[in-house]
């Protein structure tokens, strides 16, 4: 019988399937950090359980984690508490651990891909929605609470109702100045952020398949902004390629025999999907969202919609997201000054990431009225960039180069943007207060967030790159 | 985990859309290493000043609502994965969620938690906001093992969608680490047979 890639998957990773019943689902990797990890470690004790696959665990610390004198004691009394509770319970569980000051510390989401730890095929779950990254690879890979994180310590194993599957395809060519995230920030505003709600999204089409596997993570990343429980796409030679020779990859016999099998990894021709979706990359132009959820995006020369253009029932809504960002109905965002821009986060902190906005103020300067700061997704990634030097084209046009972790993403540390303040950031969610009490948030790709550096205001990339 | 059965409550209307899980407990509350304690923070910057005084326009501030059920907008709990955010309602003393749209992960975790999510149609939901409106302590009537939500005071009545397997946990206070452990020699067997 022909299947979609989430089924073949899902179908080898169920141990036992009941009528009435969901399927319990083995799970191959479970990553975990600081916060969403104290009470299922405190719920084994209290049931006197062991963690059952600890090799299987894949431990590190970056939500609350400093971005400037990182191997300093935490200043925050209960941010320390939180890491060091993690080291405790690591040691205790017996999980591998790559906190604070190890060479492979970082964003939970960026660090199993560069290890090589994210792989086809896998079944993957973490104590936090962005897990549907690692779904890139061709993994099943999502969110889940707490209450689940002790659920696979307990047994390596969640009881999940299969999902629904839908297909997105983008076809053609992406435009000068537009990326993966202008694609993904692109499809949240056309389908909603509950667009997605129930299924697993696969990606697909010839823009999708152009994409490097870095912009592939950007993409599935945001697949739970419209409510999906997951993203993936179905690993080809890029996915190999990039895979091959890192820490953790299969190598030699192992690797010929793993290549076999992620070979088989596809959607089949005639496989049925309960939605699918199509939209052109040539209609896809730089992003910028303007409300309070990354829903709320559109095109950056476009106007805010106006309040009347929405269902009477969602208008009190979203006026009120109007109100937070402070920007009236129908308007423009060109040439809105901004205070702080934000280049990191689980979505946009890789390597390939900073490269791009190094290449593009190479020489350049950051305008006066703008704080920058660039927060790398892991200690790998900030190494390379010093490799690169890409830490002193950063260094010359007055941007930050910080130590790797969430940060202002959602300013668990002291990464804060303050009340009243725009921000303009390659994260993933533009909620109220995500990024500090009042702040405002802009979500955008990283060269729209580096040409916002540069001229201190929202400007149209596309601009700039044809005057160079 | 609690158990839950029948409930007749007055409600609280919090008439938004897309209501994220960073509102419902924002993230800088989140450094807490216990499941208690969070209701305190409850929509901390909806229900709060800066200078921790209570915002006076804000619906769970108004005495005129009260009672065990919270009822929002579609797409309630959207956004983080965090567990702290049912954890934070049912501490504030919620037993019932309703909306016309759940995100799934806030779904799950309230579920897991005994806190029960109810979907209801946007015209059931414009009904109980009608009904709350024309008196604030409007009652709600639960009944978990029917399946119905029933406004008290018109009658009117509706019946919800819950996983059987689910509604079982809830009735019987079990989760699913009870019952997944049960069943550890299937997983060992899985795993010598991959």
């Amino acid at each position: 019988m022909s299947k979609t890639l989430v089924e073949k998957i899902w179908d080898a990773h169920v141990v036992k399937s009941e009528t009435g019943f969901p399927d319990i689902l083995y799970i191959d990797t479970h990553l975990i950090h600081e916060v969403t990890s104290p009470q299922a470690f405190d719920g084994l004790r209290k049931r006197g359980l062991p963690v059952f696959r600890p090799q299987q665990t894949v431990a590190t610390a970056d939500h609350n984690v400093p971005t400037i004198d990182q191997l300093l004691p935490i200043k925050e009394e209960l941010s320390r508490y939180q890491v060091d509770m993690l080291t405790k319970n690591c040691a205790e569980f017996g999980i591998e651990l790559y906190g604070l000051g190890h060479p492979f510390q970082g964003i939970v989401h960026v660090i199993g891909p560069e290890l090589g730890i994210t792989l086809p095929g896998k079944t993957m779950v973490c104590g936090d929605s962005h897990t549907s990254t690692h779904g890139a690879f061709g993994a099943i890979a999502f969110g889940i609470g707490t209450s689940q994180v002790e659920q696979v310590f307990a047994t390596q194993c969640l009881l999940q109702q299969k999902p629904k599957t839908m297909k997105i395809e983008v076809n053609g060519t992406l435009g000068k100045g537009v990326s993966a995230k202008d694609i993904i920030l692109y499809i949240i505003s056309k389908i909603s952020a509950a667009g997605g709600t129930g299924y697993f999204i696969e990606y697909a089409g010839s823009a999708i398949e152009a994409l490097s596997m870095e912009a592939r993570m950007t993409i599935c990343n945001m697949s739970i902004e419209m409510g999906a429980r997951g993203g993936l796409i179905a690993p080809d030679q890029i996915t190999f390629d990039y895979i091959k020779g890192r820490e953790f990859a299969p190598a030699s016999a192992e690797w010929d025999k793993s290549l076999a099998y992620w070979k088989t990894l596809y959607s089949d021709a005639d496989a049925k999907f309960d939605s699918v979706l199509t939209f052109k990359a040539e209609d896809i132009a730089p992003m910028i969202t303007y409300g309070t959820n990354p829903g709320m995006g559109m095109g950056i020369r476009e106007n805010i919609p106006s309040t009347s253009s929405q269902p009477d029932k969602e208008q009190l809504s979203y006026q009120k997201a109007l109100d937070y960002m402070g920007f009236d109905d129908d308007s423009s965002l060109i040439g809105k000054p901004v205070d702080y821009v934000f280049i990191g986060s689980c979505t946009n902190s890789r390597i390939e990431d900073l490269r791009e906005v190094a290449e593009f103020v190479k020489g350049k300067q950051k305008a006066e009225n703008v704080t920058v700061w660039i927060v790398p997704g892991s200690k790998q990634v900030e190494q390379q960039a010093k490799n690169e030097g890409l830490d002193q084209i950063f260094e010359q046009a007055g941007f930050q180069l910080r130590e790797p972790g969430c940060s202002a993403c959602l300013g668990m540390n002291e990464d804060k943007i303050p009340a009243g303040k725009y921000c303009v950031s390659t994260s993933n969610r533009n909620f109220e207060g995500r990024q500090g009490p009042d702040a405002r948030t802009l979500l955008v790709s990283p060269l729209t967030a580096a040409a916002a550096a540069v001229t201190g205001k929202i400007t149209d990339i596309r601009e700039m790159l044809t005057k160079a | 985990m609690r158990k839950f059965e029948k409930l007749t409550s007055a409600i609280v209307p919090l008439n938004i859309e897309n209501i994220d899980t960073d509102q419902i407990i924002p993230a800088r509350f989140l450094k807490a290493t216990t499941r208690e304690g969070f209701g305190e923070n409850l929509f901390r910057d909806w229900r709060y000043n800066g200078d921790n005084t209570l915002k006076a326009d804000f619906v769970l501030n108004d005495p005129a609502y009260g009672g065990q059920i919270l009822v929002a907008g579609k797409n309630f709990g959207c956004g983080s994965s965090r567990e702290h955010a049912a954890w934070a309602i049912q501490d504030a003393g919620f037993d019932v969620v309703i909306s016309s749209f759940f995100a799934d992960i806030f779904k799950g975790n309230a579920l897991n938690n005994g806190l029960l999510p109810i979907q209801v149609s946007e015209d059931f939901l414009s009904a109980i906001y009608t009904a709350v409106g024309k008196n604030h302590k409007a009652q709600l009537d639960v009944d978990l093992e029917k399946q119905t939500v029933t406004i008290v005071d018109s009658g009117e009545q509706v019946d919800f969608e819950i996983n059987a397997y689910k509604k079982s946990c809830l009735i019987n206070g079990y989760d699913d680490i009870d019952f997944i452990l049960n069943q550890k020699h299937l997983i060992a067997a899985f795993e010598q047979a991959k």
